[in-house]
């Protein structure tokens, strides 16, 4: 695999929209072609060697390409947007759009992510060693087709709206998460590891939230229906499992409701 | 001597009542008395009076006082400003006429600028939850002939549309509602006692921030499902009544307001809301409609609508349209530090932002159209008062349930006076002669 590296060397005067910053468009481009690459402040077009500093090559595809990004990116927009192969690691904090739309590769934020991060998901790997901001892998505005699939990873906290309109794939946020969670849910698999405030679950019609912690308020949609003992993923311990949104649509299956659930952890 | 114009239409909240009468004198130029119209709108028509009006445009001094200048330098000025910022912001649009929207949306796509209405901190949510899951909405006229229910959620009409529940809503004899206010259930959902719940049926005093709680537990009780004891401070026997109450009508409607559309959850609590709409549509005609602000916000979410696809927070600084509340929304885009120059008209985001906000107005180029005075004619580097819309030209404005009214000319403006649409249309002429095209 060879490796792109890239170092800011200019801050915007504005935010810097860089959706170029992917193995995709790096593939097969030598630095100098790397860095002529566009980059928008705003209305006005630029290059991306106008503000990083560019140096290794990329591999002839996606696949064998790694991306690293250093220096201040709390003002770079879109690094790893639509990504399909290859590795993006991210040396800072990155503002909004991180791996939106992304279908597969991995990329790795050590610091923290801004709103919008894995909007509309489609596979590969999100890994944030920070927090996440409102929106983490939620579906783009007015999309009823949410996060599809692949795996977003949260060492910190998450903001609200995590999830939104969710159809497949994970999503395990190692702190506390803000307000609304699976809003919308088809389907897909929401781990949160620390505590949660309230609306969780809000009009969910399918999927599952496990959550370690304390859950400030639950909807009223969501009934009581049993304990039962979970393992998995490094979980292990006793669960309440409550079944909702009563008051959404759900599918049948064998003439039974399908709900969608929650699993509060209620013991060792 | 005096005459009288009749069926005005009042150019201040979304109600847009078209059934004033304004005294005006022979020559069309003094306006003496408002008939027909609340305290709100009456005042909008006298203020054009004012002995202290404004009527030509000033730029701020180094010093801190205005200068007065020339209208063609202020359009120079703004030209300039917009042409030179690589990204900024025109915010606004809702207390002005569609044509002068439609303008402003042409000089927005010259420079790429970032085009938000005072949806964005308003009825915004409502629209992102309309894109979201649908709307199953009415004209007013169809609630007053026939909604038996009435349902205001978060809305204190009584104050900030007050003749909404006389004209509409409430106490008006329709068609198939001949007994008027006797014949008609009002429910409200307020953690207040307003006034306008002091006329309710039903008052359900909601603990703060609960609303998208005790939505789902009517979607709840009206599938018959069991709840918990309380929602949001709200018995479960209460629920399971005004969900009955609900059921049992001809003709449901909800109205909503910045109860629901700002507080906590914003267009996850409508959303909740439309679809308690859609539900009781299984048992009867229901429908749903927010409470809109000022008289033509609904119009300029129409003109962008049919312009660019998006009803506010448009960004075209990359040459198409891109809408995404939370990013492209005004007070991001101010609080992040995102926009390079502002351009105010028909708004007064100095009274309504939050002082953060107003503060990077300030220290960036910036302009104010407005006739009146205001918190952001203040911060403003350059304030270009015009005449008003409504009262001193017509033109078209859609009311909160989007039926477009074209809104009358009744007095003149003072002499020498630009309308907004003249104003904006030399803009883009200049803009245009900047960038060469």
């Amino acid at each position: 695999m060879e490796t792109v590296t890239l170092t800011i060397k200019n801050q915007p005067e504005l935010y810097l929209e860089a959706d170029n910053i992917t193995p995709d468009a790096f593939a097969g481009k030598k630095a100098e072609e790397i860095a002529a690459l566009h980059v928008y402040i705003g209305r006005e077009q630029h290059q991306l060697g106008d503000f990083f500093e560019v140096s290794g090559g990329a591999g002839a595809t996606p696949e064998e390409t790694k991306v690293v990004v250093n220096g201040d990116l709390s003002r770079v927009k879109y690094i790893g947007m639509k990504m399909t192969g290859g590795e993006v690691v991210v040396n800072s904090n990155a503002d909004m759009y991180v791996g939106a739309w992304m279908q597969g590769g991995k990329i790795t934020v050590n610091g923290n992510v801004d709103a919008f991060a894995g909007t509309g998901m489609k596979g590969g790997e999100i890994v944030v060693n920070g927090n996440a901001g409102n929106y983490l892998g939620a579906a783009y505005r007015g999309d009823w087709r949410g996060m599809a699939d692949g795996k977003i990873t949260v060492a910190g906290n998450a903001g609200s709206d995590l999830g939104t309109f969710m159809n497949g794939g994970e999503i395990v946020i190692g702190g506390d998460v803000d307000v609304h969670v699976a809003t919308h849910a088809e389907g897909g698999k929401i781990v949160i590891k620390g505590n949660a405030k309230s609306r969780l679950g809000g009009q969910m019609v399918g999927g599952e939230i496990y959550v370690l912690g304390n859950i400030d308020v639950m909807m009223p949609g969501f009934a009581y229906r049993e304990d039962v003992d979970i393992e998995m993923d490094g979980i292990k311990g006793r669960f309440a499992l409550y079944e909702g949104d009563l008051g959404e649509r759900h599918r049948k299956r064998k003439g039974q409701l399908i709900y969608a659930k929650l699993y509060q952890q209620i013991g060792a | 001597m005096t005459k009288t114009v009749t069926d005005v239409i009042c150019p201040f909240c979304g109600t847009l009542c078209d059934d004033l009468e304004v005294v005006v004198s022979d020559d069309g130029k003094e306006l003496f008395e408002v008939y027909n119209a609340c305290a709100i709108g009456a005042e909008k028509f006298l203020h054009s009076q004012a002995k202290d009006r404004i009527t030509r445009p000033r730029m701020r001094q180094e010093d801190g006082s205005w200068k007065e200048i020339s209208y063609d330098e202020a359009i120079e000025y703004t030209a300039r400003m917009l042409a030179d910022a690589k990204k900024p912001l025109m915010y606004g649009w809702s207390s002005t006429n569609c044509e002068a929207q439609a303008v402003g949306s042409e000089i927005g796509e010259a420079v790429g600028a970032v085009m938000d209405n005072t949806a964005t901190v308003c009825h915004g949510t409502s629209l992102i939850a309309v894109q979201d899951i649908g709307i199953p909405s009415c004209t007013l006229g169809e609630v007053k002939n026939r909604a038996d229910r009435i349902l205001f959620w978060g809305c204190n009409p009584a104050h900030a549309h007050p003749r909404h529940m006389s004209r509409y809503s409430i106490f008006p004899r329709g068609f198939f509602t001949g007994k008027g206010h006797a014949g008609r259930k009002m429910i409200v959902v307020d953690p207040r006692p307003t006034d306008t719940a002091s006329l309710a049926d039903i008052h359900l005093q909601i603990e703060q921030g609960h609303d998208y709680e005790l939505l789902d537990a009517l979607r709840v009780a009206f599938k018959g499902e069991q709840l918990p004891d309380f929602v949001g401070g709200i018995p479960k026997a209460k629920i399971y009544e005004v969900a009955e109450t609900l059921k049992s009508g001809r003709f449901a409607i909800i109205f909503f307001g910045m109860g629901v559309t700002q507080s906590i959850g914003k267009n996850h609590n409508i959303d909740a809301a439309i679809a308690v709409t859609r539900d009781l549509n299984e048992y009867t005609k229901a429908a749903i409609m927010p409470m809109r602000g000022h008289y033509n916000v609904t119009g300029s979410g129409q003109v962008w609508g049919w312009l660019f696809g998006f009803p506010y927070a448009v960004d075209l600084s990359r040459g198409f349209a891109r809408y995404n509340p939370g990013e492209t929304t005004s007070n991001d885009l101010l609080r992040r530090d995102e926009v390079d120059a502002v351009f105010v008209l028909g708004s007064d985001p100095g009274a309504h932002f939050p002082f953060s906000s107003v503060k990077k107005i300030y220290n960036l180029p910036s302009v104010a159209i407005d006739p009146h005075e205001t918190p952001t004619t203040e911060v403003c580097k350059v304030h270009v008062p015009v005449a008003f819309v409504g009262v001193e030209v017509g033109g078209c404005a859609y009311r909160m349930d989007n039926v477009p009214i074209e809104t009358r000319k009744v007095v003149e403006a003072p002499e020498g006076m630009m309308t907004d649409e003249e104003f904006l249309s030399r803009v883009l002429a200049r803009v245009k002669e900047i960038k060469g095209v």
